[in-house]
């Protein structure tokens, strides 16, 4: 558009549209370029081992239940019990014996957020279409739409708030139907931003009264905001006000006065910054490293009724994930996914939030490489610890079995029951550990855990 | 020499305009910035990041748009309306035509609706009585309070929103036609009665060109209801249309472009009451 004649751009030849003057315009550029990249032979062999890696991952969680499988069954009736699973062999046969796509032309919601990175990025990158489907991914207004289209068959597969999946199967806010969390989005990436007003304002305990936003009730987002002011003593429910916007409502209603502050997904906190009307307060990362945020999911049905489909879909959003966790292709991404037709958000402020080199609102200029990742393995414990706090603010009531539906929602393929056919003792439990905010989080003990805390309503 | 009345209100109106964007552009003139002491690189990086340009033009990008912003985007999208970038990003034009499309067939569905029921409301006072209270409890109601119900019935949005249009514009011409046929002379239909007029052609030659004006009052106000209902409802479900233009950019804080959106509504809005003023004229009577 206008900038496309900025004669004192340092970046790109005066008059033409990119930097080597033969794409329109920059983002073309960037496309190509990202594409080239990815159709060397090395980011294909590294990608189809990155998939494998994340699938063996995801049916074996802990990894010394994979090695004695391994060990037991040996590597060739392993490689054919996955296979059995889930349509999709093992990787190097997957790329060249597909099964018959069942349904070639896919809606995919998202909503405009840098979480949905690698399904944003399957699309101009051509993933989906190497993959043979047709896929139209289309931007949606907020999080209540997304459940009703996805409820609604509208949309084939979506990009979802991760607790969402579970909250729609457990029929909490919504009727019941079965969804699944096919792989986790992104891990990290998400931020407090405080007002510019509230800038001498940074201990939890002077927030008495705020007014706060999240984008949805089942998000990351509450349950990481309402943990955080519960540390600090606050009750979430009465000390502070917790309100659901969407996201690019977020920073309107921060400019005018109408919250204090949001827990919200990036690059709106970015934004904020980038009009000088909020500040960073912290990131996510810092109360939780690596927790999970968004998911690719889709309902059961889908699953079942195209099963063929639906790994070729599952192929082309963790290639994009392969893609997107590589630092140094984030500054490209950034320019791929900023114009209109996905983020609609000025380029250096997704480049912010994607490298990690950002400004944070109070003068300074940070580097956290780590700011915003795409870890696409959807570990059971994750969900765990989601029904832990939809427990603990009442979302759901009575008794939960936690381990029935994180495996329900959170893992695609059944492996405990391959693991029954090939006559293997069945693991029990073994989910990997993690910390929230220096408390280690036990996913075997989901009840003493949820007791700890001071603040709760059950 | 007397000028005439139309041309001084054109003048006034020209003259109106001038005033408001003159105000505009002393409203947003960029404000010189006090050249402060040199900035280190770092700091020099800080003011990228934040999208200004330091030592450059002042004046921040994301403040209120001068009108000569204001005409550079309304002159690139009126350049390009129809082009079609994929299901998120449409020309303005393209844009316009969804919107004007879910109208037409919402308003169209409570054309087909109201006019029938409101010819016999107005005929039949026993139905008239029994049908106000339902009336009188679904025409208040809010257009956007409609579509999470519709949402989850219809289970398609694309049919929610044009279900929204009709129950919001079904109301005042189904009151409007009710009025306009209750009210048609007696006289007149006592002179048909007299000839033996039959029932349907009493109600095409008689009734119906005697209600037509007020008919068309209320089509008239049921097309400015749908207007304005259109682009909440596409604010709210999104994908394609006006509405979703308007949300799409306040997603990126673009005010030039979310005024540019204002104005086409507007001018858009101001068309169709232009059209139903015609119509309306076209069959006004003189007694």
């Amino acid at each position: 558009m206008t900038d496309r004649y900025d004669p004192y751009d340092a970046d790109r030849p005066l008059t033409m549209g990119c930097r080597c003057g033969q794409h329109a315009s920059d983002a073309e550029h960037a496309t190509a370029e990202l594409r080239a990249r990815c159709e060397t032979s090395a980011f294909e062999a590294e990608s189809n081992a990155f998939i494998e890696a994340t699938l063996v991952k995801a049916l074996f969680p802990r990894d010394a239940v994979r090695r004695r499988f391994l060990r037991a069954v040996g590597k060739g009736s392993a490689m054919a019990a996955i296979g059995s699973v889930l349509p999709v062999a093992s990787l190097q046969a997957m790329a060249q014996e597909k099964g018959a796509l069942e349904k070639k032309d896919l809606k995919i919601g998202f909503i405009p957020i840098t979480c949905a990175t690698p399904l944003i990025m399957a699309h101009p990158l051509g993933f989906y279409s190497k993959q043979g489907l047709d896929v139209q991914v289309v931007k949606t207004a907020g999080w209540a739409l997304i459940r009703d289209k996805m409820m609604n068959k509208e949309y084939d597969a979506t990009h979802f708030l991760s607790p969402m999946p579970m909250a729609i199967s457990m029929g909490v806010g919504s009727n019941a139907v079965a969804m699944n969390v096919a792989s986790i989005q992104n891990t990290n990436g998400q931020a407090i931003t405080l007002h510019v007003k509230h800038k001498d304002k940074r201990d939890p305990k002077q927030w008495k009264g705020f007014r706060f936003a999240v984008p949805f009730e089942f998000s990351m987002h509450n349950f990481l905001l309402r943990y955080y002011v519960a540390e600090a003593g606050l009750d979430p429910d009465r000390d502070i006000q917790i309100r659901v916007v969407p996201p690019p409502e977020m920073v309107a209603n921060l400019r005018a006065g109408n919250i204090d502050g949001y827990l919200g997904p990036d690059p709106f906190n970015q934004r904020a910054v980038f009009e000088e009307i909020g500040f960073l307060h912290l990131l996510t990362k810092d109360l939780w490293n690596g927790h999970p945020c968004c998911a690719f999911g889709t309902s059961t049905e889908f699953i079942q009724q195209n099963p063929n489909t639906f790994a070729a879909l599952y192929r082309a959003v963790l290639t994009s994930s392969a893609m997107a966790r590589k630092p140094e292709n984030r500054e490209l991404i950034a320019k791929v996914i900023s114009p209109q037709a996905y983020l609609n958000q000025p380029e250096t402020v997704v480049a912010q939030v994607l490298t990690g080199k950002f400004a944070d609102g109070l003068g300074n200029i940070r580097t956290v490489p780590d700011r915003a990742d795409f870890d696409p393995i959807p570990w059971q414990s994750m969900a765990v610890w989601m029904l832990t706090q939809m427990k603990r603010w009442g979302y759901v009531k009575g008794d939960v079995n936690y381990r029935q539906l994180a495996e329900k929602v959170f893992l695609l393929t059944n492996a405990k029951r391959t693991m029954k056919q090939l006559g293997q003792p069945v693991p029990e439990g073994a989910y990997p550990k993690f910390t929230v905010m220096g408390k280690v989080f036990d996913p075997e003990k989901p009840e003493p855990y949820l007791s700890s805390f001071a603040i709760k309503r059950t | 020499m007397a000028v005439p009345l139309k041309l001084r209100a054109a003048l006034l109106s020209v003259l109106l305009l001038a005033v408001f964007v003159g105000a505009w552009q002393l409203a947003t003139r960029p404000v010189a910035s006090a050249s402060g002491p040199a900035l280190t690189p770092e700091q020099i990086e800080y003011q990228k990041m934040l999208g200004k340009d330091p030592g450059g033009a002042s004046g921040t990008s994301s403040g209120f748009p001068t009108p000569a912003q204001f005409a550079t985007t309304a002159i690139g999208h009126l350049a390009r309306p129809f082009y079609d970038n994929g299901p998120n990003d449409k020309g303005i034009g393209l844009q316009l035509a969804y919107s004007l499309g879910r109208v037409g067939l919402g308003f169209g569905l409570a054309v087909l609706v109201a006019v029938p029921l409101g010819f016999l409301i107005g005929m039949s006072p026993l139905v008239h009585r029994a049908l106000d209270p339902f009336i009188q409890v679904l025409k208040p109601i809010s257009p956007l309070a409609w579509m999470p119900i519709a949402l989850y019935t219809i289970k398609d949005s694309s049919v929610s929103g044009i279900f929204v249009i009709f129950i919001c514009s079904v109301w005042p011409m189904l009151i409007n036609t009710a009025f306009g046929v209750s009210g048609v002379r007696r006289e007149w239909l006592n002179v048909a009665r007299t000839l033996e007029v039959k029932p349907q052609r009493l109600a095409f030659e008689v009734i119906l060109p005697a209600a037509a004006p007020t008919i068309l009052t209320g089509m008239r106000i049921s097309m400015g209801i749908a207007w304005l209902v259109i682009v909440a409802a596409e604010m709210l479900v999104g994908g394609t249309g006006i509405g979703y233009f308007v949300w799409n950019e306040w997603n990126n804080l673009s005010l030039t472009n979310v005024m540019f959106a204002i104005t086409v509504i507007g001018l858009v809005g101001m068309g169709l009451d232009q059209l139903f003023a015609r119509a309306q004229k076209a069959v006004t009577y003189a007694e």
